[in-house]
């Protein structure tokens, strides 16, 4: 074998890996938290500025075990005197951080996140209108009687009567007082 | 060089206020009044007094210009007399309630559109308008408030006004004034302090209001500044430099929303507009999660009160440049991309050619925070 032949090859070998090194992304394949899993999916509906960290913790969990995307979703309320269209500032500057503490805390766990927003004349109503344009596997909500945290028990009741999905509730507990608040969001949302 | 001013053209001085009762027609009433002793021709074109007393008793010694009569569905209302004012053509002309909208059958439709006709005329008119009826901040009210104005008047006519006065009075003091009776008659009282006069209505009204004139203050020192500089273009653009609006690139995936979030965040704090684009390449297909994806993107957008702007093409640099330019966007958002592979890694990055074709717009790429270090402002993830 001559030089040339030995020269070609290492210059052939070089050109390769240029190449490779151009086509691949430079950290090798992408992130986890960016492939979204095309099966199941869990939404976690809330209507105020805080959730049951219970709550939460289930959905991770069952998220991670059925390789499922979490779907938090703020369901927000239009007073019967406005249109159903109207825009909800005030009602989105409590709902918008906490939908980000979730997904934050979620994404850092490996779980994917998809947010929705609801809009209807009661939570309940918020609700149905988000499960009529979408299907869900799961549904995840704590019984608590407070109605800022979440839904109340005759909405809870609604649910087991027409949604057609798996719902999870989580009976009352004394750890129910610990909450994901939108106090959880990292840096300046 | 300066800017030219139409000389022939009438001034416009608008008092602005949170709600009725806080003294604005008074104001101008005062106003009208000092200056007929300085010798001008007042005239008074239009006097709502809401059946106050101390308000029609300052009317009085000023002319008043009767209102006209028109039929509309067999009924008779009463509107301002517009052509009667360009026919006495004084040199102040009062017109309260600018943006009253007029019964059908007079020249316009608007109030504010027979008090630009004033004003061609060259007569200078002194009006009165609550903050509410601007049209960018109906949504914010209606939702404050729970009450829906119908009756808007462009933003952009404040911002021409010669003048913005505020009329500022304290919740606590309103509130006083009504139960005193001094802004409704006794059988709306009641009415009144259970619908829209409430403290938290009015104190959510008044930080509008101050700052909506603190914004209008900051255009025209601006657009003052300038004037008689070099740069005669640059006084015409100076209102758009200062109302901030922001342009956020979405995509229909998941990460979108985080985006739209943040970016809304921004506009809040800015007080400033909201737009979002998608721009989608030329007979692209949607997957079903895409489709789904889109359909958030929009309903957010609707929530939030965005707007969502959705453009074909396949330059994406050339169609955010044009929506920029069509709707005066200071700020783009742009997510974190995906490293780029390939001879792509030769292309100028988005941001960069964002910044060499849209000189003095700011450029901010969101940052995914959920892989940040937990520091001292992250730690309270959950609250005891």
């Amino acid at each position: 074998m001559n030089v040339s032949v030995i020269v070609a090859v290492a210059c052939a070998g070089a050109l390769f890996g240029i190449a490779a090194g151009y086509w691949l992304p430079p950290h090798g394949r992408r992130p986890a938290r960016n492939r979204l899993p095309g099966g199941r999916r869990i939404l976690l509906p809330f209507t105020g500025e805080e959730i049951s960290r219970r709550s939460f913790e289930a959905a991770v969990r069952l998220a991670k075990a059925e390789d499922a995307i979490i779907m938090p979703a703020f369901l927000a309320r239009v007073p019967m005197n406005l249109p159903l269209e109207t825009a909800l500032p005030v009602q989105c500057a409590r709902g918008m951080p906490l939908l980000e503490a979730i997904e934050q805390r979620a994404t850092s766990q490996g779980v994917p996140v998809d947010s929705r927003v609801g809009r209807g004349r009661s939570a309940r109503d918020a609700l149905r209108k988000l499960l009529e344009q979408e299907h869900f596997d799961r549904i995840i909500v704590s019984a608590d009687e407070d109605p800022r945290v979440g839904l109340s028990y005759e909405d809870l009741r609604w649910m087991l009567d027409r949604v057609p999905a798996e719902i999870l509730i989580l009976r009352p507990a004394p750890e129910d007082t610990r909450r994901i608040s939108t106090e959880a969001v990292k840096g300046h949302f | 060089m300066a800017v030219s001013v139409d000389q022939s053209r009438g001034r416009l001085k608008v008092f602005i206020g949170m709600a009725a009762g806080v003294g604005k027609t008074y104001r101008m009433l005062l106003e009208g009044h000092a200056e007929q002793e300085v010798g001008r021709d007042v005239v008074i074109g239009l006097l709502e007094t809401h059946g106050r007393a101390e308000t029609a008793s300052l009317a009085e010694g000023l002319p008043i210009i009767p209102r006209r009569r028109v039929r509309y569905r067999e009924t008779v209302v009463e509107e301002m007399d517009m052509p009667a004012i360009l026919s006495r053509a004084p040199e102040l002309c009062l017109i309260d309630e600018l943006a009253h909208t007029n019964v059908p059958g007079v020249e316009h439709t608007k109030r504010f559109q027979d008090i630009e006709a004033v004003l061609d005329a060259g007569i200078d008119v002194l009006s009165t308008v609550n903050v509410q009826h601007l049209e960018s901040l109906n949504d914010h009210i209606t939702e404050l408030s729970g009450i829906r104005v119908r009756e808007t008047i462009p933003d952009a006519l404040l911002g021409r006004a010669d003048e913005v006065v505020l009329i500022d009075l304290t919740p606590e003091a309103l509130l006083e004034r009504l139960r005193a009776g001094k802004v409704y008659p006794a059988e709306r009282i009641d009415a009144a302090l259970n619908n829209f006069f409430k403290i938290e209505n009015l104190s959510a009204l008044r930080e509008v209001a101050l700052r909506q004139v603190a914004e209008e203050v900051g255009a025209k020192r601006l657009t003052t500044e300038l004037v008689g500089s070099r740069e005669e273009s640059l006084a015409a653009d100076a209102p758009y430099a200062v109302g901030e609006r922001l342009l956020a690139l979405v995509e229909p995936q998941p990460s979108a929303q985080r985006l739209v979030r943040r970016a809304w965040r921004s506009a809040q704090r800015l007080g400033a507009g909201l737009d979002l684009l998608w721009v989608r390449g030329p007979g692209k297909e949607l997957s079903e999660s895409e489709q789904r994806s889109l359909a958030a993107l929009r309903q957010l957008a609707s929530v939030l009160g965005a707007r969502m702007i959705e453009e074909e093409s396949d330059d994406l640099t050339a169609a955010v440049v044009e929506v920029a330019a069509r709707r005066g966007t200071t700020y783009i958002l742009i997510g974190g991309s995906r490293p780029p592979r390939g001879l792509a890694r030769l292309r100028v990055p988005l941001p960069q050619r964002l910044m060499q074709r849209l000189p003095g717009v700011d450029v901010r790429i969101v940052a995914d925070r959920s892989h940040r270090p937990t520091g001292s402002s992250g730690t309270g993830v959950e609250s005891l």
